[in-house]
Order: structure tokens, then C-alpha cells, then sequence
């Protein structure tokens, strides 16, 4: 058999690559340069005036720069430290009793925060019940459905909604949201679902539904995104996979996108509901600011967030301001657990840290 | 035995009806998703603009009631927090960024990424209620200054993240060419991978300001808000999110209409610095950190 | 009672640029048929023209007239859902799914196709185990382990285990053995031997000697034509294009 010639040829040892200036000049080209003389002395002089030692800067720089580092430690820390701190006298008076006091009393000086924890929770909880389906769909549809072009801008105008600040959704909460749920989304759901006990009572727009509905829109960008980037680092050997298969494009994603991405999701979920948790302005300004437990969707309440943003600056009183650090605290607490749960979910899939730069 | 896969009955009616529900779905769940950012925008600008005016812009609020003035002091007072908080975001946010890339690979690095992540998470009431203990408590009033403080912290997570992997992404053969060249290792980082790194650095700076240009509920205990003229960091500041939220709420119809402007150019602003963010990274510089 | 498969001016698109040139090709059921040729001459194309999956790609196409025994692949009425489901494909790289117990990877098609019975469900993937030479190896932990925790053979054996089990007519075979060690090699190419008594198979191979090992016929590709096609031994010792020597001797590709 005729031997096959290598196709590529070896790159020219003589032709030296781009060359920093401070190169030892090869011996070819060292024969071609003029001979320079130089004394002994001299070269000694060269020797000995190196550049001077560069270890006392690097070291001063090091350390500032870990002084950067641990300097965010240290916030974290002291902000604990400020809320534990401001809430001892809340803690001593009332103990862990606190969490299911259903009073807020300020008047006699008597705080449960039962109320504000019922409002948050339910809040959250409505808002991904309305989100997390949502979200799902435009992920897969951007990754799955959608045709090339349209891919950027729809994804673009998604993000485009967590630029929009907390107050400015409470101010269209307000003057847009509360009024559609007063007159055509509040009566239509008494009509239709009435009967479960969630959409009774008077309508006023502002309420429970109104908070949920405007942190839904809130969350969406988050958990869309995260699910985004999951459903994009399944290979695309699974996506052919089950198409061989003879599978409907659904059933390819449900099988061989979804199945895969699953965990990543719910990281994602998981840190939808921990912004949910923290969220303030725009649902102090939609929900009613009441301290009520109240089964119906349709009634104002309170969630933890929002009776620190409203009563903080107006409380009179060491153990009114200490029951309202108390709330921080608890909020603090929850939302460092529930965030760095969906971290853990959501690296377990995309293999280490992502490039988001947001929530 | 009778296998159905090997039956030519083909797709069964089921199977297609529920491929064709499922793009249904996908298509309406896009659609709802952003019907509500449209219909903000449009809001924004039918609203917004509608009551602007030039005195809007150099006017201070007129007292509860009285018709007319603007929110000069709080766009001003804006500018002015947000200084603040870059003064104190920026220098800690790069140098955490440069240190969690360069010197913190260990376990002490996991543990400051960890923290800068969990501050990333706090709730922003939260980190207003902190300063205000630091700061406002200690000096018996509130002022700017706190203010600025409480953003600036909410800038560092943002900008460390993104300046580490900016940094990471500079290949370790330019760092390797510096140091073999003679330059000592703070000079290569800052330098030379600081600056190959400084488009996307500059993008995440400009992301974390972005970020935090709209927050209200960290100032609502800081800077706390101020209806004349000021310029002192040493006092309450007015700052065009404190002005939408106070005066949304507010009883006054003229107050509401403002408000609505006010918000118009809070989201142009924000809108602004992203739109510039995108321009600035598909100008060819290094990747962006979105 | 094999299928064969009729393949007449097939042109393949990728976007404007034409990647297949109007091939025609007879492969004769319950043979194997090799595809041979260097890189980036239609062979894989080719392959998944044959069962519609080239334009799952974004921009890619395909015309012509394919028939897969009485179906004709690319027809008016026709559903590549279905096509897909009578025709079978291992990939070059195993995919098999890694959320899914070894048994719920080879039933994956079953389920999809509507298959309730336990019982000959449980038949049926102790069946294609067995055609693909892996149920002796896996039979005590069908649901006890993932797809994915077998070895790399292992895995491309389960793959082919999971197309067999929904009884395709044909299966088609992109390099298969290309990212495995030589004795999983060995092991499928004997597999591929013994599965022409039930199935026609069409193998794209890099690898000469692969083809004359397991082929009967063999068509050699260049440049988005098929050149030569005609019996293995005949490719392979003395081609009658001057081309398909070039390659066999070596002086490309």
C-alpha cells in the first residue's frame, strides 16, 4: 500500500512566532548580530541592580486584598449580629410564643407575628402557584418551540421584567392591577370558584390576590431563567434520543428535557420563593397593610416584610421596635436557608457557578 | 403477542392532542408573561409622560395639596445616594471579586463566595434595618450617608461575582507572560488581568447600580426621604424611589401623577444603564457578566 | 420477512448548501449494509435522512423518494413521528437516559406508544436484553440501577436493547462502536451479525475493516454522492471507481 502523505504539513522550526522583546535570541540569530562588548564591571553592575525585591508590595496588596474579601464577611455578620442584638428584648418578653401570637397590638404593647407569617407564606405561595407553570412555559418555549429569531428578544424582554423596580410594580399594582381585580378578575372568580371559601367577602381590589398576582410577575424572571439555563445544559444526545424513538416534540421534552432538569427546576422554584419572601415594596402597597388572618383570597393582610417597611420609622416604644427587629431576624434566617437550598439544587446541574449576575 | 408500537396505526389521536395542547401552553404562557411588561411600559410612558413638565425637573415638591412642583431634589438626591454607594460597592465589590479570583481558591475563598452569595440573598428591608442600627441609631438622624452605605452593600455581592469570573476568564497564559516578563504579582493583577477583565467588570458595576438605582425599602430608614432642597449627606435625602412610593400612596390626585413620572424616569434611567450595558459588551469588549 | 429500503434521488439540505446529491441506494432487507467514506461526506446525513431526523436540525432539509418497505418516508401524508418509531437509530455517543432504571430505559418507547401490560412489557425488555447481548449482565438490576451507571459498551448495548424493544422494521447504526474500547467493539459488531436475521441494518463506519467484518454490502460516499455501492469484499479488494480506491488505499480521508 502506497504510504498516504500527512496531510499537514509541519510547521517551520526556523520561523520564530511573534517574539516579546526580553527573548534569548536563537543562535541563528545571534551569529547575524554584531558582536558588543562589554566589560566585566559593567556586567556585574547590571547584575546588582535588579529590580528590587516586589515581595513587601505583593504582601500589602494581598492582605488589602483579603481585607476586601473578609470585609463581606463581615457585614453578613454584623448585620446578624444587629438584628439578634435589637431583638433580644422582644425575644425575653416573648419567646418563641412570638411566632404564633395572633395579636399586634401596639397600643398595649403586645406583638404575635402570626398574622404577618400567615401573610407571607400565602403570598409566596400564591405567587408560585401562579409563576412556576408560567415560568416553565416561556422557558420551554424559548428552548424548545421558539424560532431562532425570536429566541433573543423574547428572552431579552423576560429579563427586561427584573429591571423594573419593587415600587414601580406597586405603583401599577395600585392604579391598574387593584382596579382589574375589583371589577372583572374579583367577581369572576367569586362566581366560579366561590364555593371553595378562598373568594368570599367584600372586593376591594387591594388584598391578598392583588399581592400575589403583582409577586408572581415579580418571580417569573427568576425562575424562568434559572430553568433556561437547565433545560439548555441538557445535551442534545437526550433530545434525539427519545426522538428516535418516535416521540411527539412534547413528548420529547417532557421525557427527555424535563426529566433531566428536573432538580435544576426546582432550585430555580426554590429561589423564586426566596426573593418572594423578601419582596416589600410592591406588596406593601397592594395588600392592605392588616393584620388579619383571613381565608378568603379577596381579604387584605399583612406579610412580615411589610409591617417592618410601614411601622418601623412610626414605632414608639423599646419593645415595639425590638418585636419588629425580632420579624427581621426571622426573615433573615428563613431566606439565608431557603436560598442557599436552591443553590445547592440549582449547581448540583449546571456543574459548579452559573453567570448570573442577578437574583 | 401484540405489540402496539409495532401496529401501523400510527400516532394514536391522544399523543398528538396532547403535543398540540402542550405548544398551546408554551405560546400562551409566553404571551402572558409579557402582556404585563408591555402594559407597565405603556403605562409608564401614557402616564408618565403625560404629566411631565420642565418644572418637574427643577422644581422641589410642593406642600400636601398645593398643585404643581417636581422632584428635582429627589433626582438629584438620587444621583447623590448613588455616589455614595459606589464610593463604598465598587472598591469592595472589585477587590472581593479580585480576591475570590486570584489569592482564594481554598476553603477560606468557599467560604467568603459563600457569604457574598447569602448577602446577595437578604432581604434589602433587612439591610436597611442593619445600617439603621449602625449608622442612624449612633448618629441620631438619618441622612444620605446611611443611605448610600446601605446600597453600596447591596452593590458588592453583584460586583464581586461578576469581576471574579471576568477574571477567571482571562486565559492564565497572559498572567504567566506578565510574571515571566519580571512584573510582580500585584501589578500583574491589577494591571494586566484587572484590565483585560474590564469590560465585563465595568458591566457588572453598572448592573449592580442598575440594581440598586430602584430599591426603596433600604432607604426607607436611612435616608428616609426629605420634601425641600439638600444637598448635606449628613441629612434625610430625597431619592426618586421614596418620592414614587410616598406619593402613591398619598391621597392627592396630582401627587399620584407625579408619581407616575417619577417612576418614568426612574425605569429610564435604569433602562438607560443596561441599554448601555449591552451596547458597551457587543462592542466586541469581554463577554459581560449577564 | 425483512424490510428493505429504497432510497431514489435523495438530495439533503443544510440551509442552501446541498449536502446530499441525489442518491440512490437499495439496501435489501435483513442485511447489513455498511456506509463508509471520510468525514464530511454525507454518510451520517445520509443515515438520518433515512428516518427524518436530519431536519430536527434548525435550517436543514430533505427531498426525495425513500420508502422503507411499503411507507414512503418522505410522502405527503406521511408522519416522521411514525417513521421514526418503525425505524430504529443508535447514536455514535450512548445516550441512554440517566434519570431511568436499566428497565425503564428500554421501555421507554414502549410507554411512550401507549404499552400498559406489565407482564409482556417485562417480556418484551427481557427480550431486546437478550438481542443485544446485555440481560445476562443486568438482569439482577434491571430497576435497581440508572441507565448510566453501566459501562460505555454497556451502554451503547442498552441503547440498541432500547431501540430493538419497540420492533422497528430497520435500524440504523451511526458509528456505534466508535466511542468504545475494542472488546465492547468486538461485542457489538457481533451483535450486528446476529441481528440481520430480524432486522435490516444500515452501519456507518469509519472503519474499513468494521465493514468488512460485519457488512454485506457496502457503499462508499464522497462529497454528499454515493460513488460506488456493491458487495463488501468487492468494495474493498477491487473497487471499480478510482475514487473509492483512492480511499481504501489510504490516500485521503
Amino acid at each position: 500500500m502506497p504510504e498516504s502523505p500527512n496531510p499537514k504539513s509541519p510547521a517551520d522550526p526556523a520561523e520564530p512566532a511573534q517574539k516579546p522583546v526580553t527573548a534569548i535570541p536563537t543562535l541563528a540569530q545571534a551569529a547575524t548580530r554584531p558582536k558588543v562588548v562589554v566589560s566585566k564591571s559593567i556586567l556585574e553592575r547590571i547584575r546588582q541592580t535588579r529590580p528590587r525585591s516586589s515581595r513587601i508590595p505583593d504582601k500589602v496588596f494581598a492582605l488589602l486584598i483579603l481585607l476586601t474579601g473578609i470585609s463581606v464577611f463581615m457585614i453578613v455578620v454584623f448585620v446578624a449580629w444587629e438584628l439578634v442584638d435589637k431583638s433580644k428584648l422582644s425575644l425575653h418578653q416573648f419567646g418563641f410564643s412570638f411566632f404564633w401570637g395572633r395579636d399586634w397590638d401596639p397600643v398595649n404593647d403586645q406583638y404575635g407575628a402570626l398574622p404577618f407569617i400567615y401573610g407571607t407564606l400565602v403570598s409566596s405561595l400564591l405567587a408560585l402557584l401562579i409563576a412556576v407553570p408560567l415560568s416553565i412555559g416561556v422557558a420551554v418555549f424559548v428552548t424548545e418551540m421558539c424560532p431562532i429569531r425570536l429566541r433573543p428578544i423574547i428572552s431579552f424582554l423576560v429579563e427586561l421584567l427584573a429591571a423594573i423596580p419593587s415600587v414601580i410594580y406597586g405603583l401599577w399594582g395600585i392604579f391598574v392591577l387593584a382596579p382589574l381585580v375589583r371589577e372583572y378578575l374579583g367577581p369572576f372568580l367569586a362566581k366560579t370558584l366561590g364555593w371553595t371559601g378562598l373568594f368570599s367577602g367584600p372586593i376591594y381590589g387591594i388584598g391578598m390576590l392583588a399581592a400575589g398576582i403583582i409577586m408572581s410577575i415579580m418571580v417569573i424572571p427568576i425562575i424562568s431563567s434559572i430553568t433556561r439555563e437547565v433545560l439548555t445544559a441538557v445535551p442534545q444526545s437526550q433530545r434525539e434520543a427519545v426522538l428516535a424513538l418516535g416521540a411527539t416534540r412534547w413528548e420529547m421534552i417532557r421525557m427527555g428535557v424535563l426529566r433531566n432538569a428536573r432538580i435544576g427546576i426546582v432550585g430555580g422554584v426554590i429561589l423564586g420563593l426566596g426573593r418572594a419572601l423578601g419582596e416589600t415594596m410592591a406588596v406593601t402597597m397592594v395588600i392592605g397593610n392588616r393584620a388579619e388572618i383571613s381565608k378568603s383570597l379577596f381579604a387584605p393582610g399583612y406579610t412580615m416584610a411589610s409591617v417592618i417597611a410601614n411601622e418601623f420609622t412610626e414605632a414608639t416604644g423599646d419593645l415595639y421596635l425590638s418585636a419588629l427587629v425580632e420579624i427581621g431576624l426571622a426573615l433573615f434566617l428563613v431566606t439565608l436557608i431557603v436560598n442557599a437550598l436552591a443553590r445547592l439544587l440549582v449547581w448540583s446541574i449546571t456543574g459548579g457557578r452559573t453567570g448570573r449576575a442577578n437574583a | 403477542m401484540h405489540n402496539p408500537a409495532q401496529s401501523g396505526q400510527g400516532v394514536s389521536i391522544w399523543r398528538r392532542a396532547s403535543n398540540h395542547s402542550a405548544t398551546l401552553f408554551a405560546i400562551l404562557a409566553a404571551i402572558l408573561v409579557i402582556v404585563p411588561l408591555l402594559a407597565i411600559f405603556v403605562d409608564l410612558l401614557i402616564k408618565g409622560a403625560g404629566s411631565f413638565n420642565l418644572a418637574f425637573l427643577t422644581h422641589t415638591p410642593k406642600p400636601p395639596g398645593e398643585e404643581g412642583g417636581g422632584m428635582a431634589n429627589a433626582i438629584v438626591g438620587t444621583g447623590l445616594i448613588l455616589g455614595v454607594a459606589s464610593l463604598i460597592g465598587v472598591p469592595l465589590g472589585i477587590g472581593c471579586g479580585i480576591y475570590l479570583a486570584e489569592y482564594g481558591r481554598g476553603r477560606l475563598g468557599d467560604l467568603i463566595r459563600f457569604t457574598a452569595d447569602v448577602l446577595n440573598g437578604i432581604p434589602s428591608i433587612v439591610i436597611g434595618m442593619s445600617v439603621y442600627g449602625l449608622i442612624v441609631l449612633r448618629q441620631k438622624h438619618f441622612s444620605a450617608f446611611s443611605g448610600g452605605v446601605a446600597l453600596g452593600i447591596m452593590m458588592i455581592p453583584t460586583i464581586a461575582r461578576a469581576t471574579e469570573e471576568m477574571l477567571l476568564m482571562v486565559p492564565n497564559m497572559v498572567r504567566e507572560a506578565a510574571l515571566g516578563l519580571g512584573i510582580p504579582k500585584w501589578r500583574t493583577s491589577l494591571s494586566i488581568t484587572l484590565r483585560t477583565a474590564s469590560g465585563g467588570v465595568i458591566t457588572g458595576c453598572m448592573l449592580a447600580f442598575a440594581r440598586v438605582a430602584g430599591e426603596t425599602a433600604p432607604l426607607l430608614f436611612t435616608a428616609f426621604g426629605n420634601q425641600f432642597w439638600s444637598l448635606k449627606l449628613n441629612q434625610p435625602m430625597a431619592a426618586l424611589s421614596l418620592q414614587v412610593y410616598v406619593y402613591g400612596l398619598s391621597p392627592y390626585d396630582d401627587w399620584h401623577k407625579q408619581a407616575w413620572t417619577g417612576a418614568l424616569i426612574l425605569i429610564t434611567m435604569i433602562v438607560g444603564a443596561v441599554a448601555a450595558v449591552r451596547i458597551v459588551t457587543s462592542r466586541g469588549k469581554m463577554k459581560g457578566a449577564s | 420477512m425483512g424490510v428493505g429500503i429504497e432510497v431514489r434521488g435523495l438530495n439533503a439540505y443544510y440551509g442552501k448548501h446541498l449536502a446530499l446529491k441525489s442518491v440512490d441506494m437499495t439496501v435489501p432487507a435483513n442485511h447489513v449494509t455498511a456506509v463508509i467514506g471520510p468525514s464530511g461526506c454525507g454518510k451520517s446525513t445520509f443515515v438520518r435522512c433515512l428516518n427524518r431526523m436530519h431536519e430536527t436540525i434548525p435550517d436543514a432539509s430533505a427531498e426525495g423518494d425513500v420508502r422503507v418497505g411499503d411507507v414512503s418516508v418522505y410522502g405527503d401524508g406521511t408522519d416522521p413521528v411514525e417513521v421514526r418509531r418503525r425505524i430504529g437509530m443508535v447514536f455514535q455517543k450512548p445516550n441512554p437516559f440517566p434519570t431511568m432504571s436499566i428497565y425503564d430505559n428500554v421501555a421507554a418507547g414502549l410507554k411512550l406508544n401507549g404499552f400498559r401490560n406489565r407482564k409482556q412489557m417485562d417480556e418484551l425488555v427481557e427480550r431486546s436484553l437478550k438481542l443485544s447481548a446485555l440481560w445476562d449482565e443486568v438482569k439482577d438490576t434491571l430497576h435497581k440501577k440508572s441507565g448510566a451507571s453501566l459501562s460505555g459498551g454497556q451502554q451503547q448495548r442498552l441503547c440498541i436493547a432500547r431501540s430493538l424493544a419497540v420492533e422497528p422494521d430497520v435500524l440504523l447504526m451511526d458509528e456505534p462502536a466508535s466511542a468504545l474500547d475494542p472488546i465492547s467493539t468486538s461485542k457489538i459488531e457481533e451483535l450486528i451479525f446476529h441481528l440481520k436475521q430480524h432486522y435490516t441494518v444500515v452501519i456507518v463506519t469509519h472503519n474499513m475493516q468494521q465493514a468488512a467484518r460485519v457488512a454485506e454490502l457496502t457503499g462508499f460516499f464522497l462529497m454528499g454522492s454515493l460513488i460506488e455501492y456493491d458487495k463488501t469484499e468487492k468494495i474493498l479488494t477491487a473497487p471499480a471507481d478510482k475514487r473509492t480506491e483512492d480511499y481504501i488505499t489510504g490516500r485521503f480521508g
